[in-house]
């Protein structure tokens, strides 16, 4: 199957057209035709994972014209992982958005889903490129799309969005300028052939600002601190359904996009020895989980607390990145893996709670381990894998940091990873003892309150039960996916 | 039936049990048979695994990869067995008394209650049974998550708040240990136990003392080593039968049970020896008996001055295990089991007492033995024995702790184990003598506590009676755990 | 070192304009002046392009019977190409962000990013 990693992005984006269409005819069709796209992406997604573990990459060449001529689009082991990731992901938000968005932005409905689809088209798009444009192209497709429904919210929702705008672009527009720095002195854009051209290269200040540029510029779309301001805001006024799809996917793709620039195309050697770029980064990255995980301990608004937890959890991957390693890449990607399942189940919960209860504040979250118990038994098992408990998840993605890091001799590193679990235990503590110990507030008892419909439940607990699932198989995901992809990307 | 599939049952029963206690708490006494039954097939399967294991085999169960060259892996050793077989005999007890107490008390949230309890019992089996320590640190966390919910039981604010303080405690010892398992893996590529430890020779001094010390606070946070022990008094909060479980059978003994495991088979004596860790371990062990002695002098609630009797306790048993002298190994092992079964006891009589009379002073016991004669007998047998004079249980252990200090040739600590012994019959002797002589201040005349809490202290009582007067198997289990670390087999 | 600066100038100019632009973003409050600063971002990145583009005594890149097939005789297209493509893109980011000041206008009344904070935090 020649063509297979193109087919994903276009499978997004032939659904998100036909969804518009369809959707101006009968509603329900709108929303079909987009589940059902978003099921097939994730399908051609997992198959062309399991192809490519067996039998290796998968390059395309678009309109048949060869590198380093042409745009190549590249299906490798860690590209066929983050678009399963991420069409999953797609299908799970797409099923919990159909009551979620009912209450929460009704009128915007209609184009919700192509609007969706064309984010899930974009970040799909940066996975499987191989061209370093085109994937400037797919980044500002997805941020447009984010920037769109991010905006869909009530209050200051349109203001975070529009912030967040002026924020993607200069990040955009930078990586932009880094490919052109990197034109200019290699000749090329396709990734795997500047790859090849740099490294006699490595003394110039061109390729310097391109390698800064890069940083700076995905850094921001990737909120790695202290370039993350956009986040808490954008996080808290979305509807749930948007920070439902895209807490859990977006910065990790951007993570991605850095990781695979910077070990991929500069590679490890330039981002350690000729220029400090990985250790500067590593200290940005303790900062972000620190101070993001200390910001959400000071929050109210629940959602304003997951935003704040998720800047220090993909400060995490940042982390995991820079400590240059085997274990520490490993413990970077599989973060991006169950951060993705356990940030976007504590988001659907938020969701669903806001459905029956109408609240978002962590006081008036009391109680409701009574009136929710299965909703607020996904909170408390999705909070016990960000804190670390074995055997969930998040311990596993933390004890492959924490082996990277003894390993790099990295003990600040360490310590700030050791740190984490404890910060993290109080905020999210906080919540639970409130859920299951407090009496409800009187709006929340007045209001009723059951479990939100089934069709916002089943996905919380795909996502909530994923996460001890992950936990109990990392092995299989770490042994057959990641290690290779480590190696191939650090050595060692 | 196969020994591994009887190791599996003796694990799964609990997590299963916890489930269904979960789904009838509409109907209490369909759940308390859940935990009653429960408590019987883990019982009963650990039992069913000692003769194999007293006969010298080890029987192991794999269950699946939980990490690059790691598995979730389990051994059935006879240290292991002694921990599993003490705590497994005494949740029986528990359960009844359990039962008792929260009907007794009409206690609220009591479906919360029972379910956490089988999970810390699963999570205790995990970790006498680990047979490496990725898989005995999953499991001693999984302890502290489970014990969380039966802190805070009451939910008024002091027991949030020691909840708050327990988890911080608790989580931190266990971020040590994180930190310890790691380096040992970067060190040696293996967390498998290895009877006389799998530690390197060849390791740096720096490396190697570094990590005994990570291992030491971090177990010796949940082993209520001082300094580090202050979680313990203020978690007393937590309804009685729960403190009979926290310093009797579970978490506490999980922590001086981890640590005697990383002594013997991952340092091993020799290595142990020469790292120089023993002082420090030595040292803090000899200060917390004595000064939590001291304290427990001072405590006017008779939980209270448990509490910092069992501090003292679990120190005993640290110290028997760094020592690192044959003796003292089997004095500390036996220990797990003999203040078990007696702190038990005590922990229970305190309960029955608060219940019935809800009196929780010391002060305000005078004459209460005339009342409930068994409560107070067993109390009175009981403080025998914690002092350490025959015919109960502690005596066993005490006599192979100040035999391994002499053996290790610590008089020093021979002298400390004694006067502890002098300390525990000051602040145990008056309780029993003042119950029985003394008048009552209000005549009251209560009777005897309801059978449901004098089964379980009578029985518990009986059980430390036995261990002194047959402390066969488990002083087997204890003189075959040296052995094994001794000849390196098994 | 004049030589240097001046036949650098392009450079300087793109540096320049990157600067404007990025006060515009983040040191306006009105929020149409800083969109005005994203355009003028966006041109420096563009003109940074295509004059990169540029060779000594080339021509457009429109193939001329009397040059011939030489590449050195055409300008570098790429680029070009490049630009065409991200200008699109900043047309679209234009036609969202307008939308969104539309919306923002709509709800509260005013384009200056303070007033509508304190709006927002006082609800």
């Amino acid at each position: 199957m020649a063509h297979l990693p193109v087919l994903v992005p276009v499978a997004y984006l032939l659904a998100s057209f036909l969804s518009v269409l369809g959707g101006l005819w009968r509603d329900r069709l709108g929303y079909g035709i987009a589940l059902g796209g978003a099921a097939a992406a994730a399908l051609v997604s997992l198959w062309g994972l399991l192809l490519v573990l067996r039998q290796g990459t998968v390059h395309s060449f678009l309109g048949g014209w060869p590198p380093p001529i042409g745009i190549e689009y590249v299906l490798d082991p860690l590209a066929a992982f983050l678009a399963s990731l991420v069409s999953a992901l797609g299908v799970v938000a797409l099923v919990y958005a159909r009551p979620s968005v009912a209450r929460e932005a009704p009128e915007k409905a209609l184009l919700f889903y192509p609007v969706a689809l064309l984010l899930l088209a974009g970040l799909t798009g940066i996975v499987v490129t191989g061209d370093l444009f085109n994937l400037f192209v797919f980044l500002e497709i997805a941020s447009l799309a984010a920037y769109a429904l991010l905006a869909t919210g009530k209050g200051l929702s349109p203001l975070a969005a529009f912030r967040y705008l002026i924020l993607g672009t200069i990040g955009g527009s930078f990586y932009l300028l880094a490919v052109g720095f990197l034109y200019f002195t290699t000749g090329s854009l396709n990734m795997a052939d500047v790859a090849e051209r740099l490294p006699p290269l490595y003394e110039s200040r061109a390729v310097l600002a391109a390698a800064v540029f890069t940083v700076v510029g995905l850094g921001l779309k990737m909120a790695l601190f202290p370039l993350h301001l956009w986040l808490p805001d954008a996080y808290t006024y979305a509807p749930s359904a948007v920070t439902g799809l895209i807490a859990p996917v977006m910065t990790k793709v951007m993570a991605y996009a850095l990781i695979r620039i910077l070990l991929g195309v500069f590679g490890l050697t330039y981002g350690v020895e000729v220029v400090p770029l990985l250790p500067v980064i590593g200290w940005l990255a303790m900062g972000g989980v620190l101070v993001g995980s200390v910001m959400a301990i000071a929050q109210t608004d629940v959602r304003r607390m997951l935003a704040y937890s998720s800047v220090a959890q993909v400060a995490l991957v940042a982390l995991g990145v820079a400590l240059a390693n085997p274990l520490g890449l490993v413990g970077g990607l599989l973060h991006i893996l169950n951060h993705a399942f356990m940030k976007g189940c504590l988001f659907l919960v938020a969701g669903g709670v806001y459905y029956r209860a109408g609240v978002w504040g962590v006081a008036q979250y009391a109680g409701l381990g009574r009136r929710m118990p299965w909703t607020m038994g996904a909170f408390t098992l999705a909070a016990l894998a960000m804190i670390g408990i074995p055997p969930t998840a998040g311990f596993f993605s933390k004890w492959y940091l924490v082996l990277g890091g003894i390993d790099a001799g990295h003990w600040p590193a360490v310590g700030v990873v050791l740190a984490s679990t404890l910060l993290t235990a109080a905020y999210f503590f906080r919540v639970l003892e409130g859920v299951y110990t407090r009496e409800p507030v009187p709006e929340v008892a007045a209001v009723g309150g059951s479990e939100p419909p089934l069709g916002m439940l089943v996905p919380t607990w795909v996502l909530g039960g994923g996460v001890l699932l992950l936990g109990l198989g990392n092995v299989l995901i770490v042994g057959r996916v990641l290690e290779q992809v480590a190696r191939d990307l650090v050595g060692g | 039936m196969e020994a591994p599939f009887r190791l599996l049952v003796a694990l799964a029963v609990s997590p299963v049990a916890a489930a269904l206690i979960g789904l009838t708490g509409r109907h209490p006494n369909i759940r308390e048979a859940w935990t009653l039954l429960a408590a019987a097939v883990k019982a009963g399967a650990v039992l069913s695994l000692l003769p194999e294991v007293l006969a010298g085999r080890t029987p192991t169960l794999t269950l699946l990869e939980i990490s690059p060259g790691v598995s979730l892996a389990f051994r059935a050793d006879p240290m292991g067995m002694l921990f599993a077989l003490s705590a497994s005999l005494l949740w029986v007890l528990t359960s009844l008394y359990s039962i008792g107490y929260m009907r007794g008390l009409g206690e609220a949230k009591q479906t919360r209650y029972f379910a956490s309890f089988a999970l810390c019992l699963w999570a205790t089996m995990g970790i006498a049974f680990a047979s490496n320590l990725l898989t005995l640190f999953i499991f001693y966390e999984i302890l502290t998550i489970a014990t969380y919910p039966l802190v805070i039981h009451k939910e008024t604010p002091e027991a949030m708040a020691a909840g708050r303080k327990y988890l911080a405690y608790l989580l931190s010892g266990g971020l040590l240990l994180l930190l310890a398992v790691g380096l040992v893996w970067g060190l040696m590529g293996s967390l498998e136990f290895q009877p006389g430890g799998f530690l390197s020779g060849d390791l740096d001094r720096g490396s190697l003392l570094l990590l005994f010390l990570l291992f030491f606070l971090g177990f010796g946070v949940k082993g209520a080593v001082m300094p580090l022990h202050s979680w313990l008094p203020t978690a007393m909060i937590a309804p009685t039968p729960v403190s009979a479980l926290l310093h009797a059978v579970a978490v506490v003994k999980a922590g001086v049970f981890g640590f005697a495991r990383v002594v013997g088979f991952v340092f091993g004596q020799d290595l142990a020896a020469e790292v120089g860790g023993t002082p420090v371990a030595l040292g803090l062990a000899g200060a917390t008996i004595l000064l939590s002695s001291l304290l427990a002098l001072h405590q006017d609630n008779l939980k209270l001055r448990l509490a910092y009797s069992t501090v003292g306790h679990l120190s005993y048993i640290v110290l028997g295990t760094a020592l690192l002298s044959p003796s003292a190994w089997v004095g500390a092992l036996y220990h797990i089991v003999a203040h078990g079964a007696l702190k038990i006891t005590m922990f229970f009589v305190a309960g029955a007492i608060y219940v019935h009379t809800h009196r929780e002073n010391v002060s305000e016991l005078d004459g209460i033995g005339r009342q409930m004669p068994l409560t107070m007998g067993a109390f009175a047998l009981v403080s025998v024995g914690l002092v350490g004079l025959p015919p109960l249980g502690g005596f066993v252990s005490k006599w192979y702790l100040g035999l391994g200090s002499v053996e290790a040739g610590e008089g020093l600590l021979l002298g400390v184990l004694l006067l502890s012994g002098l300390l525990n019959a000051a602040y145990l002797f008056p309780i029993v003598i003042r119950a029985f002589l003394a008048p009552s201040p209000d005549g009251h005349r209560y009777g005897e506590a309801p059978p449901l809490l004098v089964g379980p202290i009578l029985g518990a009582g009986a059980l430390a009676l036995v261990l002194g007067l047959f402390p066969n198997p488990f002083f087997s289990l204890a003189s075959r755990s040296g052995d094994v670390l001794l000849g390196g087999g098994g | 070192m004049g030589e240097e600066l001046l036949g650098r100038y392009p450079y300087f100019l793109t540096a320049l304009l990157l600067v404007v632009g990025l006060y515009g973003m983040l040191g306006k409050r009105n929020l149409l002046k800083k969109l005005i600063g994203m355009t003028v971002f966006q041109t420096a990145i563009f003109l940074f392009f295509i004059q990169g583009a540029t060779k000594q005594g080339a021509t457009l890149p429109i193939l001329d019977p009397r040059w011939g097939t030489d590449p050195a005789r055409y300008i570098n297209p790429l680029p070009h190409v490049l630009i065409l493509t991200a200008i699109v893109v900043a047309v679209a980011i234009t036609g969202v962000s307008f939308a969104l000041v539309l919306t923002i206008y709509r709800s509260h009344g005013t384009l200056d990013e303070e007033a509508i904070l304190e709006q927002g935090r006082k609800r």
